[in-house]
């Protein structure tokens, strides 16, 4: 079934025909568009056959096995109905969008969203993944925000595309953290396993905490009282995606998804509290409001908002037949509301016009468009022969056998026959006020009917509208099963789609909505007066202020945490570091561990004392910035002497070579930087910050000691071991640095290239102040280049330069290596810089330090590359043995042109960084090499 | 000795954090060396302390643990990158910005603060 990973991404791939298309001619750009999602509907109907006989389809491929990560979809009876849906109305959308954008809407950029749209909604509803659900629920907010705020020059577009964005978005995180815990709780993420563990879930302690916050999710999609606001201000997009998005598919992500966890979490008293009673309160609010709505699309959404509401008061009910009743009204209702909303659409178009107290007796103008979209708000009131009055008939009927709210449960059929007056009555009101009710007024242009094949979606579903309505079995019968079988993971009590019941309560329930309704109709004016005596509050503005409170809150609670000050950052950091750390420590028993100590010798406790007083020195000294460094660097020595004395000896060359290149670094900067540092901090400061220092001190050393007292089992065992017989070098330090660890080694010249290159760019284009004396005043020395030292250092570079040869060489069988040759070299190099001077060296060593570390890296890189050349994994080494006259035996090793890469790029790298250092004080600064 | 290097380390630390709290860049950076120095340490020292034996085949009977060396070995080439990095970076802040402070900008001394019905001066700002 792999077919089946490509449903979704059919339209995905689809996204962009129309950018390509869009230089066709619009027609042709609407069916190349069309081409891919019809293929997509064709896919999906080539399953209902075996869906129809029970069958569900899975397919998925691995991600990340480990963790129970896949691309899994599943194609059962409730996502075949949605697919269906979304596919079908889809492709009708598209055609009637190509009539309905002017000539200077970007027609492929909007197909393009539309598409895209469609992608993630297909996701949806066919993801066998919670996770993956809950990424496609995401990208329906997103490409939603993108089509509503399709017109973005306009405010309201702006605004309600941001409010829906933030609304859905917000109750999409709730969705993901509830579907995190759901997952957790139930130990998977597939679906299927979720759904078959319902028990397990109701019975877990999570329940009512996951149902809450996928609740949250639902009703923030489905617009459901008290989010519902959010679904009126959508209305600012263009009417085809009304029609799609906020009537027919995207609204109904929420119902999907209640239904989709229907088995998992439904039938609890939670789940029927929650989910009826806001269903109850959405349908009745939403019928009320869009009585009064004067805006065509704002009636059509607040009775989007309502029919919502009563497919969400089905779902919880928990009746036998109510889950069936839902999901047939999600069917009808899309169909029919699809429709009002491109009728609505087709009458902004030809008239100009949303506004009902100007719109009146169009029947005139366009009497074929009137007759549509009549017999659509006909189904949308619940007259019989249409489709809504089929599933407004199951949920009167489901309202009266339900039980849930005890000896209150009367009250539940009352007020759906009263939601159903109000809405008897807003589809009176848009049939009458807009096609009859006198003459339009004032209307920007004579209304008239739309181009042919602008009418032919709207003609679709309304013969839809009435084929459902008067042959339900045939047309639905299946579908509508297979959902419901897919809904109640299987049992699905036996119902009759049937016009005729009999006369029985339902019929009197309807007969007196439809008889209320006119009567509300024809006494609007009264209601209209009562109405307004009410203040309007816009929910714009509301949700505006509210989001600029939230903003001012957050704003003010960063200005107390993050004042700009770098030293409160490091501190405050610091205090939480330690104060983790000190958690553990506390639950260990005892400081000291089982291992042996070694003795102390007194040398050792000479260099400690030493190496103590020169730290402290550096801090009491520290104002005093070259005292301070002189001390530093003692501490520097005595840090490699103890790397030596500790069976370090590769340590203990690097970081002396290290050393004396970082010490020349800071003088080097020191004499562009104030130098002293000024008395600044507060005692209290002082004390403070000596006290989180002395703590983290504590900490670290307790640490260190407890580790170092302690037994070691380490992996190390399987470097020495193999570092002769599988690496070729004795040196176990340098065979894991240039063979076993070798790609972290590439990694760390790369970074240390990096690191010069950027050095070299903040150096580029530095402008400083040059001191011309001490901070004493005293100027400079005249002899910048003192004989004696110039020739010293010239005489000691071809020496310096061989040993570093030599340690280079032999660095894969003794202490040594590419690191800390290169890094002799720099020193020899940097010697000679200090004593004679840039123009002088400018002549004789021509070396481009940045092509030296760019010849480093690629060295290493190709020497690693090479093992690919012979099938093996990249970096693996090769050695073997020769034997030469004069020489006598030696070794060849592939690893040594990977360590001359690392030689090259920390040459290149160190000199790179303090030759331009200290090219800024003479006429060679790297300024003029800027390009601008 | 054990005890006596955790010290050592401990020390360092604490000097390597108290000046990296102080307000200019030049001591951070030196600051940061320090505690740079206490981390290679400590690392280090992770791999246990060993006399005469150096991780080299066949020179001792026993061997330190190289894994550490390792990776203490390419710490201090990149500390040296890295202090290189900051210390550039603290001079071209200067030059833009016409100081040494670590938040751009040197703190404006705190005005003194008045005490009800006494006229006397409180320290502010801590100069």
């Amino acid at each position: 079934m792999k077919s089946l990973i490509w449903l979704p991404f059919l339209p995905l791939l689809g996204t962009l025909v129309p950018l390509i298309a869009s230089r066709l001619s619009r027609t042709a750009c609407a069916f190349l568009t069309a081409a891919l999602p019809a293929l997509t509907l064709f896919l999906v109907l080539s399953h209902t056959e075996a869906i129809f006989h029970g069958e569900r389809f899975f397919a998925s491929i691995p991600w990340i096995p480990a963790i129970g990560l896949q691309l899994a979809f599943r194609l059962d009876g409730l996502s075949l109905l949605f697919s269906i849906l979304i596919l079908g109305i889809g492709l009708l959308v598209i055609l009637y969008a190509r009539y309905y954008l002017s000539a200077k809407d970007s027609i492929g950029k909007f197909y393009s969203y539309l598409i895209l749209f469609m992608f993630a909604m297909l996701g949806v509803v066919l993801s066998d993944n919670l996770i993956q659900i809950w990424f496609f629920w995401e990208l329906t907010s997103i490409s939603s925000f993108l089509l509503i705020s399709f017109w973005g020059d306009k405010t309201e577009a702006r605004k309600g595309a941001r409010m829906a964005l933030t609304v859905t978005g917000a109750g999409g995180l709730a969705l993901l953290a509830g579907l995190l815990l759901l997952g957790h709780t139930v130990g998977s993420y597939s679906l299927q396993t979720v759904l078959d563990s319902g028990d397990m879930i109701k019975a877990s302690s999570a329940y009512p905490i996951i149902l809450v916050l996928v609740l949250l999710g639902a009703f923030t999609k489905s617009a459901q009282f008290p989010f519902h606001f959010w679904l009126p201000n959508a209305m600012a997009a263009p009417t085809p995606v009304s029609a799609y998005l906020h009537s027919a598919t995207m609204v109904k992500a929420g119902i999907f998804l209640m239904a989709r966890f229907y088995p998992a979490l439904a039938d609890t008293d939670l789940w029927f509290m929650l989910v009826s009673l806001t269903g109850l309160a959405t349908f009745l609010t939403g019928a009320y409001i869009a009585l009064f709505q004067h805006d065509l699309k704002g009636l059509l959404a607040y009775s989007t908002i309502s029919h919502l509401g009563l497919i969400t008061l089905l779902l919880g009910m928990g009746t036998d037949l109510s889950a069936v009743a839902a999901l047939f009204h999600v069917m009808n209702h899309a169909i029919f509301k699809a429709s009002l909303f491109m009728a609505a659409g087709i009458i902004d178009h030809e008239s100009g016009s949303r506004d009902m107290r100007q719109l009146n007796g169009l029947w005139k103008f366009m009497p074929y468009t009137a007759t549509l979209a009549m017999v659509a708000s006909a189904s949308m009131a619940g007259v019989p022969l249409m489709n809504g009055f089929l599933s407004k008939e199951m949920f009167f009927t489901e309202t009266l056998h339900q039980a849930s709210l005890g000896s209150l449960s009367w009250m539940v059929p009352v007020l759906a026959t009263l939601g159903g007056v109000f809405s008897v009555a807003y589809s009176m009101r848009f049939i009458h006020d807009v096609f009859f009710n006198g003459d339009p007024i004032n209307l920007p242009k004579t209304p008239h009917e739309p181009p042919r094949y602008m009418r032919v979606p709207v003609e679709i579903l309304v013969a839809l509208c009435l084929l459902v309505g008067i042959f339900p079995g045939v047309i639905v019968g299946h579908l509508l099963y297979a959902a419901a079988s897919a809904t109640l993971n299987g049992s699905v009590p036996s119902y009759s789609l049937a016009i005729w019941h009999g006369v029985n309560f339902p019929l009197l329930m309807s007969i007196i909505a439809m008889c209320g309704g006119l009567i509300v109709y024809a006494n609007r004016r009264h209601l209209f007066k009562f109405q307004a005596q009410f203040p309007v509050s816009d929910p714009k503005l509301v949700f505006e202020s509210a989001v600029q409170y939230i903003t001012r809150r957050a704003s003010q609670f960063i200005t107390l945490t993050e004042n700009g000050s770098l030293q409160r950052y490091a501190f405050l950091t610091l205090l939480l570091a330690v104060v983790m750390t000190t958690i553990p420590l506390m639950r260990l028993n005892a400081t000291a561990g089982l291992r042996p100590e070694i003795p102390v010798d007194a040398l050792s406790i000479t260099a400690a004392v030493l190496l103590c007083l020169s730290g402290l020195a550096t801090v009491i000294w520290h104002r005093r910035r070259l005292l301070s460094l002189l001390t530093l660097s003692v501490v520097g020595l005595i840090v490699s002497l103890a790397f030596a004395k500790f069976s370090a000896p590769d340590l203990a060359l690097t970081q002396l070579s290290v050393e004396v290149v970082t010490v020349i670094l800071l003088i080097l900067a020191l004499f562009f930087l104030p130098q002293k540092t000024p008395k600044e901090s507060s005692p209290r400061r002082v004390v403070r910050d000596l006290g989180l220092a002395a703590f983290v001190g504590g900490t670290v050393g307790t640490i260190c000691y407890a580790l170092m007292t302690r037994p070691l089992d380490s992996i190390s065992t399987f470097f020495t071991e193999n570092s002769k017989t599988g690496g070729g070098g004795t040196n176990v330090v340098n065979v894991i640095l240039v063979d076993f660890r070798g790609f972290d080694t590439l990694g760390e010249i790369t970074v240390l290239g990096i690191a010069a290159l950027g050095i070299y760019k903040l150096i580029a284009r530095m402008r400083l102040y040059m001191p011309s004396g001490d901070y004493q005043g005293r100027p400079w020395a005249e002899d910048k280049h003192p004989m004696l030292l110039a020739v010293i250092s010239q005489s000691l570079l071809p020496l310096a330069l061989l040993v570093s040869a030599y340690i280079f060489l032999r660095g894969h069988n003794l202490p040594g290596g590419g690191f800390i040759a290169g890094l002799i070299t720099s020193v020899a190099i940097i010697q000679q810089y200090v004593a004679h001077g840039v123009e002088w060296i400018k002549t004789r060593i021509k070396l481009d330090y940045q092509i030296m570390i760019g010849s480093g890296i690629a060295i290493a890189t190709l020497s690693g590359l090479g093992s690919w050349l012979f099938n093996r994994p990249f970096l693996t080494t090769w050695f073997d043995y020769f034997s030469l006259p004069l020489i006598g035996k030696f070794e060849l090793a592939s690893a040594m042109v990977f360590d001359l890469g690392v030689y090259l790029t920390v040459v290149g790298a160190t000199m790179l960084i303090l030759a331009n250092l200290g090219k800024l004080t003479t006429s060679e600064r790297p300024t003029q090499q800027e390009h601008e | 000795m054990e005890g006596i290097y955790a010290f050592s380390v401990g020390l360092l630390t604490a000097c390597g954090v108290f000046l990296t709290l102080r307000g200019r860049s030049f001591s951070v950076v030196v600051g940061l060396t320090l505690l740079s120095y206490a981390v290679n340490l400590f690392l280090f020292a992770s791999g246990r302390l060993k006399l005469n034996a150096a991780a080299v085949l066949g020179r001792s009977e026993q061997y330190s643990d190289p894994l550490p060396q390792a990776l203490v070995l390419t710490a201090i080439v990149i500390g040296f990158a890295m202090t290189a990095f900051v210390v550039i970076l603290a001079m071209r802040a200067r030059a833009d910005l016409g100081n040494d402070h670590v938040d751009g900008q040197v703190p404006k001394p705190k005005p003194p603060i008045l005490q009800k019905g006494n006229t006397t001066h409180k320290a502010g700002g801590g100069q």
